[in-house]
């Protein structure tokens, strides 16, 4: 059990002219017994920082804390962490048992300790079938469940997961998180949690560090980054489908926003006017279950012109135009609209994201 | 591919039969001559059916040793030199080769890429090329007539290095940073996970290695200047005179079944895991 600190945590590839940074200055502080999740597309960083938490990498420059050490300079196994793979890293050669005790038999524990704690983890995974098998012989979810195993037995301070439940079938996936979830739950180990699936994000961390690039763009509770993403790119990552993200300028009353891209342009009125920021270039963020669709022709916030439906048997998916500006909706599988309809749309207040044209920060 | 052609079958076996009678007919003249008299072997054409001295030959060469050109020691004592190089070649050449390419995948150091193309530029040097070089290395050190002479020399395999630098890059390297996790420093990985993984590559390395080395000729024949260091190679050279005496071929050719039993039996054993070996791709 440990909280785990990053100090400005940078890591730059090569030297000189050629060094490459691809990580620059991450903070952030994670309480014990804390799940952590970092997200972000591929090549932004995360694997990274975690590899270098884990002492696989090194550290260019700053600090990492596990409990109360500077772990810049230690071993992995000095650490007091334990990892899990993507693709597992199970020692082919040995059975379930042998993998989940090698490390303690490193640790020169003894014979019974060393029976007891991989015995407490079978039963935990429900792998006490499956302790003579190899890992050729175990099936994607077992294989997961060994490494897994092999994290838990050495009661270590922090847990590392690389992107664990990537190489899994979708239906099996849904059941390894909720299985991770009951873990941590009852050993209450600080995790840190690498993935790029915002689903895997949102459900398993208590909080979550979106990256992107190698800088950390936002870092709260799912709840939060969903309801107030910091810049325009945590908007558009985090929610399936994405926020709808509309540059414009706000007209000099402040009380409409005018939406131009490529030739086009259109005008939507907003809820609230924004006489402070009149005349202002800004982007708008809207998300698509906040977009109410208007099919009588009342009065609409903009109009639209729909392209596409989708139905996913709950609801629908309304892939719609205004101007030039592709829009998504998400509307309630009883709504009744057909591709090429002009419709309206309305949106609250209280769903309007605001966000700066150039730094893409939020504003207000 | 599965073909049901009857016709097809039988000819294929008939190939293979073939085959198989070209190669072990002349195995069988040698054995048939060892079990004869050394007039009976002498005779052309040789009589095909088996003599009654096997038991004598046999004991003959193996424990009193035949008169040739150079009275050569008891086939069993060639044997036994014969049988210790080759293991200390075959054994040594896996050692080494499976730690210098242990180095060059799992350690960053100055200098990796050209030491790795430095051993791999060896391969074009065999021992005919260095002999005389080595010779004179090998004497300076005072090694000739003994078994390090004869085997140290061959033991470094450039083949062997990059055979093994393949199979380490097939290794993930998640298993080395799971290792590492572990704890396990670099040799206890390499114990513990690479070399049970590598171990059918071993297997068949042995095999090719071990009949290497029992296969030496040239270097033994200018290492080795005294009979109790001969190999069974040479042993075989020393029993065939040249000029006046005359050849006891039914001896000969019993020294020569005798110096193919052990790689025939190494073969035999370990063909399993040989084949395994050089097929297997899978770990």
């Amino acid at each position: 059990m440990a909280a785990i600190h990053l100090k400005q945590v940078r890591k730059t590839y090569g030297a000189g002219a050629k060094a490459v940074d691809v990580i620059h200055g991450i903070d952030a502080e994670i309480a014990d017994g804390e799940f952590i999740v970092m997200v972000g597309p591929s090549g932004c960083g995360k694997s990274t920082l975690l590899r270098m938490v884990a002492g696989l990498e090194e550290i260019s420059s700053g600090q990492i804390v596990i409990g109360d050490r500077v772990v810049n300079d230690l071993e992995p196994k000095e650490r007091d962490i334990a990892m899990v793979f993507q693709n597992y890293a199970l020692y082919p050669h040995m059975t379930v048992y042998q993998n989940m005790a090698y490390g303690l038999k490193i640790q020169g524990l003894s014979k019974s300790e060393i029976d007891a704690r991989v015995q407490r983890a079978a039963a935990i995974l429900e792998l006490g079938a499956l302790l003579e098998r190899t890992p050729r012989q175990l099936s994607g979810g077992q294989r997961q469940r060994v490494a897994m195993g092999r994290a838990i037995v050495r009661k270590p301070a922090v847990f590392l997961f690389d992107e664990p439940l990537s190489n899994l079938d979708a239906k099996l996936r849904v059941q390894m998180r909720l299985e991770i979830q009951k873990l941590h739950a009852s050993l209450r180990t600080t995790s840190l949690y690498v993935t790029h699936d915002q689903v895997e994000a949102m459900t398993l961390g208590q909080r979550m560090i979106v990256m992107n690039r190698g800088v950390a763009e936002q870092i709260g509770t799912p709840a939060e980054v969903y309801a107030r993403p910091a810049t325009t790119f945590v908007a558009s990552f985090i929610g399936s489908p994405p926020m709808n993200l509309l540059q414009g300028k706000l007209t000099g009353d402040g009380a409409s926003f005018e939406v131009s891209k490529g030739n086009a342009s259109e005008t939507l009125r907003l809820p609230q006017p924004l006489a402070a920021a009149a005349g202002q270039e800004r982007i708008l963020g809207v998300r698509p279950e906040h977009l109410l669709p208007i099919l009588d022709g009342s009065a609409a916030q903009l109009s639209l012109e729909v392209e596409l439906v989708e139905a996913l048997g709950a609801e629908l998916l309304v892939h719609a135009r205004c101007g030039e500006q592709a829009l998504v909706l998400r509307c309630p599988a009883n709504v009744q609209v057909r591709t090429g309809q002009r419709i309206g749309a309305s949106f609250g207040a209280g769903d309007v994201h605001w966000f700066d044209v150039k730094s893409t920060k939020r504003l207000g | 591919m599965i073909e049901r052609r009857p016709i097809l079958d039988f000819l294929s076996h008939v190939v293979l039969v073939l085959g198989v009678l070209i190669v072990f007919f002349p195995l069988y003249v040698a054995f048939v001559a060892s079990t004869q008299t050394a007039e009976q072997s002498a005779l052309s054409p040789l009589s095909l059916a088996p003599g009654g001295e096997f038991v004598n030959n046999y004991s003959t060469v193996l424990f009193k040793g035949a008169a040739g050109q150079v009275t050569a020691p008891p086939v069993l004592h060639m044997l036994w030199v014969s049988l210790a190089t080759a293991l200390i070649i075959a054994i040594g050449k896996i050692s080494i080769s499976m730690l210098s390419a242990f180095a060059i995948v799992y350690f960053r150091f100055p200098g990796r890429g050209l030491f790795f193309w430095m051993i791999f530029v060896t391969l074009m040097l065999p021992v005919e090329v260095r002999i005389t070089p080595t010779y004179q290395v090998v004497s300076d050190l005072g090694m000739l007539n003994s078994y390090a002479g004869l085997s140290v020399p061959l033991i470094a395999s450039a083949t062997a290095t990059f055979l093994f630098r393949q199979f380490f890059l097939t290794v993930p390297d998640e298993l080395a940073e799971a290792a590492r996790i572990d704890g396990a420093g670099p040799l206890r990985f390499l114990k513990d996970v690479l070399w049970p993984l590598s171990r059918t590559n071993v297997i068949a390395l042995f095999v090719i290695m071990f009949i290497y080395g029992w296969n030496q000729y040239l270097w033994p024949l200018i290492i080795a200047t005294d009979t109790s260091m001969y190999p069974i190679g040479i042993g075989i050279k020393t029993l065939i005179s040249g000029g006046d005496s005359a050849v006891e071929w039914n001896l000969v050719m019993a020294t020569m079944i005798l110096a193919m039993l052990p790689p025939g039996l190494v073969v035999v054993v370990m063909q399993k895991w040989f084949v395994k070996g050089l097929v297997d791709s899978e770990k």
